[in-house]
């Protein structure tokens, strides 16, 4: 598991959107599936902006760019995040 | 003139004008018009022509309930419900047999569709449920408490919206094709309401089981950022904005019979002018927003980006807020003869009718929705984006 899944998991965890255990969830379970609404998405979106200080531009604001895990952990690559931010 | 729009026209003439008075008085089914457009054969439309539909476009549909909301509100509203499950029962549902078959059975039966999304306890928060769908062998059953179900009792099936299962999120939702012989209504509720009297939307308790290959396989999320919302926006604001092309038209002839009648220009005309160009506006509006998702139609990625989404709410809330208005604007300039209840220049059926578009899932509901967009979306649209 990636470090920077694990960073993702921690703010899903803060966040409280999911339904399910974020013990059990796979990084590409889908993220919808486990509860999260399309109002909790965008509370998602602007966590995850907060914490790797990034700005999703708007090409990657569509549902699949937040559909996992291991969605959003690439979406993230691709904006050049390596170093994890606390 | 498309030939839809032509045929379309023929039975707002023909049929829905004559009854229009009727169906809004004693709220009541617009029987005869939807008789004449099955005649025409419009209810099938958007199906594929080797279904035995026509392959028609979502613009067609929309300028079908342009024209038909010109003459009867009621019939545009009731044609555009339909056209929106037909579209997602095409857009989504040819990939399956069962399915596949509801479709062709549209086409050629010109079947009515109708749709329960609103439930007792989430209102008009459309993408969740509570109730949930209950597989069992090759068989679901759904019950659900809908608070709203337009012309539920003259339908012949009902698109339905539930939990995937009863134990999913309130958000992973299915939506179930369901045909009056897979379910019955009880009746929970009427519809005495200010306009859209037509539109019979009654509250009932649906209770349904059908086979499980009438649950569409895509998760409602999808069809609802690819298919419902856009083709709801766009096809309601289609009907408004007939509603508005009437009361402009009453208008229009009410200032040129007084001006034939002092040999010169009313004082009214100069509100007419602007009257004019705010429906210009409407329009403009509806035709940018239908063009933009026919640039999208195809691209799942395009239809599920927020930006698009912003600009199909924006079309919901500006469309159903202007039409109020320029209905008034219509009002003042017929004066007391446009208040009348009668007469070629009522609108009092037009301004009553309208005031339902706010409120048809709430304007605060969907600006709230885009507002929480927009504490992400940063580009600003270019011109033609
Ligand atoms: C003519 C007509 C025909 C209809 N036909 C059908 C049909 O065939 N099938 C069907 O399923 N439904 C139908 N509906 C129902 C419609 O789609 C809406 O679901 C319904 O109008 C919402 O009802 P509501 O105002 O009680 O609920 P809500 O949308 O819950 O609104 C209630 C109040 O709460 C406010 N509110 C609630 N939540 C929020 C929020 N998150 N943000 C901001 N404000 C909020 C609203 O502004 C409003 O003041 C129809 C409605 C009309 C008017």
């Amino acid at each position: 598991m990636s470090s920077l899944s694990n960073q993702v998991r921690e703010i899903l965890a803060q966040g409280q959107w999911l339904k399910r255990d974020l013990e059990t969830l796979r990084d590409d379970a889908d993220l919808y599936d486990a509860g999260l609404s399309s109002h909790d998405s965008v509370n998602l979106m602007l966590a995850l902006e907060e914490a790797f200080d990034v700005e999703f531009p708007d090409a990657l604001l569509k549902r699949r760019t937040f559909e996992s895990i291991q969605a959003i952990s690439s979406a993230l690559s691709q904006l050049k995040i390596d170093a994890p931010v606390p | 003139m498309s030939n839809f729009v032509e045929r379309a026209h023929r039975v707002g003439r023909e049929v829905a004008s004559r009854h229009v008075d009727s169906v809004d008085r004693d709220a009541r089914f617009p029987r005869e018009s939807f008789d004449a457009l099955r005649d025409e054969r419009l209810l099938g439309m958007l199906m594929p022509r080797e279904l035995g539909g026509e392959s028609a476009t979502i613009g067609d549909a929309v300028a079908v309930a342009h024209a038909l909301g010109q003459y009867c509100s009621a019939t545009g509203m009731i044609f555009a419900m339909h056209q929106i499950q037909a579209a997602c029962l095409m857009r989504h549902g040819l990939s399956s047999e069962g399915l596949r078959s509801v479709a062709s059975r549209v086409a050629r039966d010109q079947l009515l569709l109708a749709s329960a999304t609103t439930e007792t306890g989430v209102g008009g928060n459309v993408r969740e449920s509570i109730c949930a769908v209950q597989a069992k062998d090759h068989r679901f059953t759904i019950e659900k408490q809908a608070s709203v179900i337009s012309y539920g009792s003259h339908a012949d099936g009902i698109l339905a919206t539930a939990r995937r299962s009863p134990d999913a999120a309130a958000s992973d939702q299915a939506l179930a094709v369901l045909l009056a012989e897979d379910y019955t209504l009880e009746q929970t509720s009427g519809w005495d309401t200010l306009g859209m009297r037509g539109t019979c939307s009654n509250g009932y308790v649906l209770r349904a089981e059908a086979p499980l290959d009438r649950l569409l396989p895509l998760p409602y999320a999808d069809i609802s950022a690819r298919t419902m919302l856009p083709i709801t926006h766009l096809t309601w604001a289609g009907t408004w904005v007939g509603i508005v092309t009437d009361a402009v038209a009453r208008a229009r002839a009410y200032v040129r019979a007084e001006a034939r009648k002092r040999g010169s220009a009313p004082p009214a005309a100069i509100r007419l002018a602007a009257l004019v160009a705010g429906l210009e506006a409407m329009q403009g509006h509806l035709e940018a927003a239908l063009a933009r998702f026919e640039r999208a139609s195809d691209s799942p990625d395009k239809l599920t980006a927020m930006s698009f989404a912003v600009a199909m709410n924006a079309l919901k809330t500006s469309t159903s807020t202007r039409a109020v208005e320029l209905i008034n604007e219509a009002m003042l300039i017929c004066g007391i003869n446009g208040y009348r209840n009668t007469g070629p220049y009522s609108l009092s059926r037009h301004l009553r009718d309208a005031y339902s578009a706010a409120i048809m899932v709430n304007n605060d509901r969907i600006m709230g929705n885009t507002s929480n967009y927009l504490l992400v979306l940063k580009d600003i649209p270019e011109l033609n984006a």
